[in-house]
């Protein structure tokens, strides 16, 4: 039987990597008393994927892991359970029992996720959010993506599925998994360098001719703090939709109450 | 939510932030309102190190169970963030509160090995606490100091306020009610020192004068303070059993060095090698009752979810009810799948049994510690291993599945030969034929015979605290000497050799027998800017050589030197139980290559049977 985990990371644990996440449910698996599965072998290892990891410095109210069971738990039970064995900065908030297919773990069917972008330190120039609007409004953003061994350049605008200005904050519902995936933060940088802000090297926003426009702010952009954004993941999706239609789902309602 | 004393930026910037951010699981929490006393307990080098101490797991967890005492953790900053709080000025925080450690009562260092000492003064500068005890006013924490250097704690002597001599769980309850009555009675620090002075184990430095003879020799070492007495007594707890053990430990967020439930089965150890400071600062051995640690291992486990357990102790084969504890871990947890580590373990038909049916044998390594190449210099350093034993188990281990074998050896021991040193590339090369005795249809391919040497430094309260050293270019050579018998050797290609750099060797030779003038060398060492001196990337010898001479302190007076039988030692107010006159015996026969009995074969009469208990008084009830 498999149970998929919510959970949520926020305050100190922003600073523990995923890595060490990882660690960290093993042990509260253990502490918990979970009864969950592992695998063979001279070095067992407890049967645990997750979704999707969450850089150094990120909030979330939408994490996910995998894990198989031995035998069923309540949900309720569960939760309790593993929410004694945590930390203040991890709080677990749904265990719910998902289909046994293998293509079903968080990792393979994860396709969006929702993130929030708040200001954290320095000044965005007045008119920011018209420029967002414009931004947001081109037919293509181009930025130059580097891997180990070569740099691309890619349209991240169609990974873009929506956007809002919420106050004055930016949310964004961005391409996530194995096949696309888009960090926030490239956005954003792509965004300053569109609006000019900061020092940030404009060469690598191509908008299909608008770059000699965007390079106007440059010099306000020196007598300003440059701006620092703190990023919150909100929630995670798969893709349930059908025949190319895209229709998202969290991860979290495609599993049902354990009793 | 906890508040962290670093900003985002600086935690986003610095590697492994979790160092830093406290909240970890059994971590305390109290309300600083609520308490009486604070102390912040340090382990002077990185978190990961300092965090797989048993020592401070301890006494964090005997100290919190104090309703009146909160004790929290400080490591030292790794590099990049020693940097930046000095550049911005940040004062170093407790892990627990984030508060600064300059508001605390007590800062507790412990103190384990020398190529810290220069950590200990980042602690405290970082604290923005005096380096000086002289210079502290009633703003500033009482610095105590303890663990195995404690036991020659004169080159750190300037540095401290006061010095917990011996095992921490008998004498700090007193301290603890002392320091509340003096601060109820509105005293002088001076007040305080003195009270604590009359606590058996506390060792005040500044309440003892030192006089020197022309030759640079200690002439006499007298308390100035009618409170300081003149000998300070080790502590030592009798009852291990009974004696508090951290049930819920820290469990890290990162890696800690040792990442797993550490059971100490016992404490001491009946063997007397006489190079080891372990084996004869912690007499009488005392072992824990096994019934007691079998509820621990459960405990343990449960409170900290690890998926190790580990045994702790000198020489656990020593221990009498190893057959029992083991076979019970294995029978309750091992289908748990929780791995079972069994370090310092005899090479035996047991030993072998129950490593085979806790690791994979054709992954694992074999661990033997002859320490000395040559039978004739394994007698000096007392060392009751001999050939045969090597070899046989490395033969029964070899038949049972191993190929891989690690092998510890020391270079630099007293009266060493040429032909010592050179038995250890030989040594290794037999342990290798033995392999290739098996027949070639039921052998894993090749062996992997790795042996590796540190260089010997003498330390106090051992036989050898009288013996010299060598210069670093001697150790070099010594190296280089092994090396190429090692490549004369039929088996070359399935031995490996490495060994320790010397340059370090040189500087523990002269911190750990040091006395007060060696002081003025780590202050200057860490003004040039020496800091995690035990980390090849930060260690710089160049520094170290460079504030010998403008300290004009002469390492050769420190190392070179041959002391004499009667010289006074600069530890010598220490009473560590065993007598200076054990001592200078077992010397006398380590230059006989006499060896003497264990402790449970014969009593050499060391005097540790003055404390009533332990081994002394195995079978005697």
């Amino acid at each position: 039987m498999k149970a998929r985990i919510k959970f949520r990371k926020y305050g100190a644990l922003r600073f523990i990597g995923h890595l060490d996440v990882m660690r960290f449910f093993q042990k509260v698996m253990r502490r918990a008393d979970i009864p969950i599965a592992f695998t063979g072998g001279y070095s067992p290892h407890m049967i645990m994927s997750f979704a999707s990891p969450l850089g150094i410095g990120l909030s979330s109210d939408g994490e996910y892991f995998d894990i198989e069971l031995t035998e069923p738990i309540s949900s309720n039970e569960a939760v309790r359970r593993m929410n004694e064995a945590c930390v203040e900065g991890i709080e677990v908030l749904s265990f719910r029992k998902i289909s046994d297919e293998k293509k079903m773990t968080g990792m393979t069917i994860l396709a969006g996720a929702d993130y929030l972008v708040s200001l954290r330190k320095g000044t965005l120039p007045d008119d920011w959010k018209e420029k967002f609007r414009e931004f947001m409004s081109m037919p293509e953003i181009r930025i130059v993506k580097q891997t180990k061994r070569s740099e691309r350049e890619v349209d991240i605008r169609p990974l873009i599925y929506q956007w809002e200005l919420r106050g004055d904050d930016i949310f964004l519902q961005l391409a996530a998994g194995s096949s696309e995936n888009l960090k926030p933060d490239l956005v954003m940088e792509a965004f300053m360098d569109y609006a000019g802000i900061g020092a940030a090297d404009t060469e690598t926003v191509k908008n299909g001719g608008g770059t000699e426009d965007a390079g106007g702010g440059h010099e306000t952009g020196e007598e300003r703090e440059m701006p620092v954004f703190s990023y919150h993941r909100l929630e995670m999706y798969a893709d349930c939709g059908k025949d190319g239609e895209r229709r998202l789902v969290t991860l979290e309602h495609l599993g049902e109450e354990l009793e | 939510m906890r508040k962290l004393a670093l900003s985002d930026d600086i935690l986003l910037k610095v590697e492994k932030p979790a160092r830093y951010i406290g909240g970890e699981v059994n971590s305390v929490m109290k309300d600083r309102e609520q308490v009486d006393i604070r102390i912040a307990m340090c382990f002077p080098d990185a978190y990961e190190i300092g965090e797989s101490h048993l020592g401070i797991k301890i006494l964090y967890d005997m100290f919190n169970r104090r309703q009146d005492v909160w004790c929290e953790r400080v490591y030292s900053p790794w590099l990049d963030l020693d940097k930046i709080m000095r550049e911005e000025n940040i004062p170093l925080f407790a892990l627990e509160s984030q508060d600064p450690v300059r508001d605390f009562d007590f800062l507790g260092v412990t103190i384990q090995f020398e190529m810290c000492y220069t950590n200990i003064l980042q602690v405290l500068e970082l604290s923005h606490i005096p380096l000086h005890a002289s210079l502290r006013t009633d703003e500033d924490p009482f610095v105590i100091g303890g663990g195995p250097c404690a036991y020659n704690p004169e080159p750190l002597a300037e540095f401290f306020d006061l010095f917990y001599v011996g095992e921490g769980e008998t004498a700090y309850d007193e301290l603890f009610d002392a320091y509340k009555e003096w601060k109820q009675s509105g005293g002088s620090r001076r007040e305080f020192l003195e009270r604590a002075a009359q606590i058996e184990g506390i060792y005040v430095p500044a309440f003892y004068d030192a006089e020197y003879n022309e030759d640079g020799t200690l002439k006499s070492f007298t308390p100035n303070n009618v409170h300081a007495p003149a000998v300070v007594k080790k502590q030592v707890v009798m009852d291990v059993t009974d004696a508090p053990y951290p049930e819920k430990p820290v469990v890290p967020f990162i890696k800690a060095t040792q990442d797993r439930v550490v059971l100490e089965i016992q404490r001491g150890c009946i063997r007397g090698c006489r190079f080891c400071q372990a084996g004869m600062i912690y007499r009488p051995t005392r072992e824990r009752n096994v019934e007691r640690l079998k509820e621990y291992a459960r405990a343990m486990l449960k409170s900290t979810g690890h998926e190790e357990i580990s045994l702790s102790s000198l020489s656990s084969s020593d221990y009498s009810e190893l057959k029992e504890l083991v076979l019970f871990l294995i029978d309750e947890f091992k289908d748990k799948g929780i791995n079972i580590s069994l370090p310092s373990l005899r090479i035996d038909a047991f030993s072998l049994d129950v490593m085979s049916r806790v690791q994979d044998v054709r992954k694992s390594s074999l661990t033997f510690a002859p320490e000395a190449g040559s039978q004739r210099m394994r007698d000096v350093i007392n060392k009751g291993l001999t050939e045969e034993d090597i070899l046989e188990g490395a033969g029964q281990a070899f038949e049972g599945g191993w190929s891989k074998v690690k092998l510890y050896f020391m270079l630099g021991l007293p009266t060493e030969t040429e032909e010592d040193m050179k038995e250890i590339a030989r040594l290794s090369d037999r342990v290798a034929r033995r392999y290739y005795e098996i027949p070639k249809d039921q052998r894993n391919g090749k062996c992997q015979i790795t042996a590796s040497s540190s260089f010997f430094v003498p330390k106090p309260f051992t036989p050898f605290q009288w013996a010299s050293m060598y210069p670093a270019e001697e150790y070099v050579r010594r190296a280089s000497i092994v090396k190429h018998e090692f490549q004369e050797q039929l088996n070359r290609k399935s031995l490996k050799y490495n060994w320790h750099d010397a340059e370090g060797t040189v500087l523990e030779g002269v911190m750990a027998r040091g006395d007060r003038k060696v002081g003025a060398v780590i202050e200057e060492a860490y003004r040039l800017g020496c800091l995690f001196d035990s980390w090849t990337e930060s260690f710089r010898s160049d520094l170290w050589m460079q504030a010998f001479e403008n300290t004009g302190v002469d390492i050769d007076f420190y190392n070179l030197r041959e002391r004499k039988p009667d010289e006074l030692f600069p530890w010598d107010f220490i009473d560590t139980g065993v007598s200076r006159k054990f001592l200078y015996r077992e010397w006398e026969r380590a230059m006989k290559g006499e060896v003497t009995p264990n402790c449970r074969m014969q009593c050499s009469g060391c005097g540790a049977a003055k404390f009533g208990g332990g081994v002394c008084y195995e079978g005697k009830n």
